[in-house]
């Protein structure tokens, strides 16, 4: 990308300009993560988590390659060769926590950044593809993530594996046939844990893949920022590094502390106590939970119980496990179409009061509805899971919409040099009630 | 269009769902879900203090050896151990030939094959052996204990909700089914061969009391073997069992968080230091002020001076 103003790559000796000349790899660093990529001036923390993410994808994949070289992914084999991780191999237990853990704090950061962009508009225009290409990264997780709970071939293990493989078996005619081809059998098994372990080798290769497309269209446009509006001048811009290498240093620092309070004080916070026990196809357990970042989407599914059918007779046009189905995948595909669907001009959600109040709301709904996905099934969190599910899809496909018709946003500052200089304190406020008040007296002078 | 569809489709999942919800809770008034014997009698586990609780916890290895010595003395019977060996014995304080003697009088043998003639027999334990479980299989396991399959301890404080503080109120927490209960739920008295036991899921466990009297176990240590001393220490060492790399992730736990406290704190100072510059850049006043600098900038590209931005002055 770039701006006028943005550095150019000047090697500063002759190997470097010799190697530039054949490789142009130092530039391109430079250019991407470098004094050449100039950054709005105002990010906040929140802005912070694309390089937490980044971090964890390759905690993730170091743990994991190791983890790797001491793991059988046999049947037979895999829970004792896990257990052996963790008494017989050298630190083996650290990286087995770690690895576990990170999938969470992966999954923490990635959401952090997801409901950021979902606050700051992100995914408007120019930004739609970057937007897209964070989706796909975040539907690859969820796939690795998944194949890699079963692997320890653990009672949540394969009675997770049962039950969202049995998704597929909703659908009609192709649905059990397609369910016995993805997990090689009629049940998990000695073929299902294998694909599935070379699927989960794979994967993370593939978000890496995504990630750098996901980077490469950030740069086309640059950053966004918390007001919103669009860099004009040099003033409105600092060099990644050394400014914002410097503040992710920090955060850096601060999330780690956080992951390493879990992964050494409270490894198995984020676990089911059921994982523990080798997994047995003759015993299911009393009930069956995904991990946490699944919990939201979970509730959505368990939220249809009631069949489609035409009313006053017994004929089915949607039986409620398909409708479920539809409904989790709906839930997520949605996003993709964020762009069209909220069309105000305006990004930041700073400067729309209407919209900050359903945004808050929504952050609300999906805690709760996470919340339920967790619980078991009793008729309580299930109706809670139902009204939440439908502010859920409510909130994109309906609210929205209406919100950026009807709403009138606050006046913009004139540039993000202004809006530092009137409101220097709130440089990393999250959300901008000191922000409006400054903006009055800007609008006033 | 697109925002029509969305709407549609918006609309079309609400309704469904409002739907259910309305049918569910109708139920749920004209028919609200009936308490069970378990959601009433069930116990939350009661509390367990152990030294290796805790961000700086240890294991007391005194207690490890009595928790061992019941058991070996009397869970063993029925519960398997197939994830421990002889040799992580030396973690609680046994010595070399203490090892090799407790392995050697193991009262169940190793399945192995006779040198000789190739049939299947049993040699005595080596301290390299994993405990040897006292039954050949599960249907062997199921038939001595009238079809309850005793699990296999070594991850057992891991592998129940609860962890060692329910192992300890599972151990001693057997009693008479309350007779209210049995007033309010007629049906659910205990089963034939199964003992009410109020912190036990379902309330009605297939094992019987392990834990009879005071002084089933005699301590080495000379420590008084009530039936709470008991349950407690064999909590602990399943504790230990299911996590014998607990001080090692205790101690490396507390290096890396002044490491990780260390490194912040410098991070944050160097983050201040580099940004206090960025922030003495924008002076709202004379030329650096941001709106004077675009306009000055507006001003060049409209007269057509090349040049670009003005020069900067901090890197």
């Amino acid at each position: 990308m770039s701006f006028g103003w943005a550095n150019e790559y000047e090697p500063k000796s002759e190997l470097g300009r010799w190697f530039d000349q054949r490789l142009p790899l130092p530039r391109l660093v430079y250019g991407s993560l470098g004094g050449g990529y100039p950054v709005p001036r105002n990010l906040n923390y929140f802005w912070n988590f694309g390089v937490l993410s980044g971090l964890m994808l390759m905690v993730q994949i170091i743990t994991g390659i190791v983890l790797a070289m001491h793991y059988f992914a046999t049947a037979d084999g895999a829970f004792n060769s896990v257990e052996a991780i963790m008494r017989d191999v050298n630190a083996g237990w650290m990286l087995r926590y770690a690895h576990a853990n990170g999938a969470s704090f992966f999954f923490i950061a990635v959401y952090i950044h997801i409901f950021r962009g979902l606050y700051f508009g992100s995914y408007k225009a120019p930004r739609e593809l970057i937007w897209m290409l964070g989706l796909v990264i975040y539907l690859l997780m969820m796939a690795t993530a998944f194949m890699g709970y079963v692997l320890p071939w653990g009672q949540m293990s394969y009675w997770g594996a049962q039950v969202i493989t049995g998704f597929f078996s909703a659908f009609p005619i192709v649905g059990e046939p397609l369910r016995i081809f993805l997990l090689g059998g009629y049940a998990p098994d000695q073929a299902a844990l294998n694909r599935f372990f070379s699927l989960h080798y794979l994967l993370p290769f593939v978000i890496a893949g995504v990630v750098i497309l996901h980077i490469w269209s950030l740069h086309i446009p640059g950053s966004g920022n918390p007001t919103g509006v669009d860099v004009k001048t040099e003033q409105d811009t600092l060099p990644f590094h050394p400014f914002y290498t410097a503040k992710d240093g920090f955060g850096v620092g601060v999330f780690l502390i956080l992951y390493a309070l879990v992964l050494f004080f409270a490894p198995d916070y984020f676990g089911h106590a059921d994982n523990y026990i080798p997994a047995n196809p003759l015993a299911t357990p009393a009930h069956i939970v995904p991990e946490w970042y699944f919990w939201p989407f979970y509730a959505i599914l368990r939220a249809f119980t009631s069949d489609l059918s035409i009313p006053f007779t017994s004929i089915v046009i949607m039986p409620a496990k398909l409708l479920g189905v539809l409904a989790m995948f709906a839930s997520i595909l949605l996003l993709f179409f964020l762009p069209w669907l909220d069309k105000s001009p305006v990004r930041s959600g700073n400067y729309r009061p209407i919209f900050k109040r359903f945004f808050w709301l929504l952050v609300a709904d999906v805690i709760v509805l996470g919340y339920c996905g967790g619980a078991p099934a009793t008729p309580f969190y299930v109706m809670l899971g139902q009204v939440c599910a439908a502010y859920y899809f409510l909130h994109f496909l309906v609210i929205l919409p209406i919100i950026a018709k009807v709403e009138r946003p606050l006046p913009l500052p004139s540039s993000i040099s202004a809006s530092v200089l009137h409101g220097e304190a709130q440089e990393s406020a999250p959300y901008g009630l000191a922000t409006t008040a400054s903006l009055t007296t800007a609008a006033a002078e | 269009m697109t925002r029509f569809l969305a709407s549609i489709v918006g609309l079309f999942f609400a309704a469904l769902l409002m739907l259910a919800f309305f049918v569910n809770l109708s139920g749920y008034i004209s028919d609200p879900p009936a308490p069970t014997a378990e959601s009433k009698y069930r116990e939350e586990p009661k509390e367990l203090h152990l030294a290796s609780n805790g961000p700086f916890g240890r294991f007391d290895r005194q207690q490890l050896q009595r928790g061992f010595q019941v058991y070996k003395e009397v869970c063993s019977a029925c519960h398997s151990m197939k994830l421990v060996a002889f040799r992580d014995l030396r973690q609680i304080g046994y010595t070399d030939a203490e090892v090799k003697a407790i392995a050697n009088q193991w009262s169940t043998e190793v399945p192995s094959i006779n040198p000789e003639t190739g049939e299947p027999a049993t040699r005595k334990a080596l301290p390299a052996d994993h405990f040897p479980s006292p039954y050949a299989n599960e249907t062997a396991a199921r038939a001595a204990n009238n079809n309850a399959l005793p699990p296999d301890f070594s991850l057992i404080t891991k592998a129940r909700e609860g962890g060692a503080p329910y192992v300890y109120s599972l151990v001693t927490g057997y009693a008479t089914q309350p007779a209210e209960l049995l007033k309010q739920f007629p049906d659910s008295k205990t089963p034939k061969g199964l003992y009410y036991n109020p912190y036990f899921a379902n309330l009605n466990i297939g094992m019987p009391p392990p834990l009879v009297a005071d002084g089933q176990v005699t301590y080495a240590d000379g420590t008084k073997p009530t039936k709470e001393q008991m349950a407690k220490d064999v909590a602990a060492f399943l504790v230990w069992t299911a996590e014998p790399k607990l001080e090692t992730r205790h101690a490396v736990g507390i290096t890396v968080m002044i490491f990780l406290i260390i490194a912040t704190v410098l991070a944050y100072m160097s983050y201040q230091s580099i940004w206090a510059e960025a922030k003495r850049k924008v002076a709202p006043i004379g030329v650096l002020d941001p709106e004077n600098m675009a306009k000055s900038a507006q001003a060049r590209v409209e007269g057509g001076i090349a040049g670009g931005p003005e020069p900067r002055t901090m890197h």
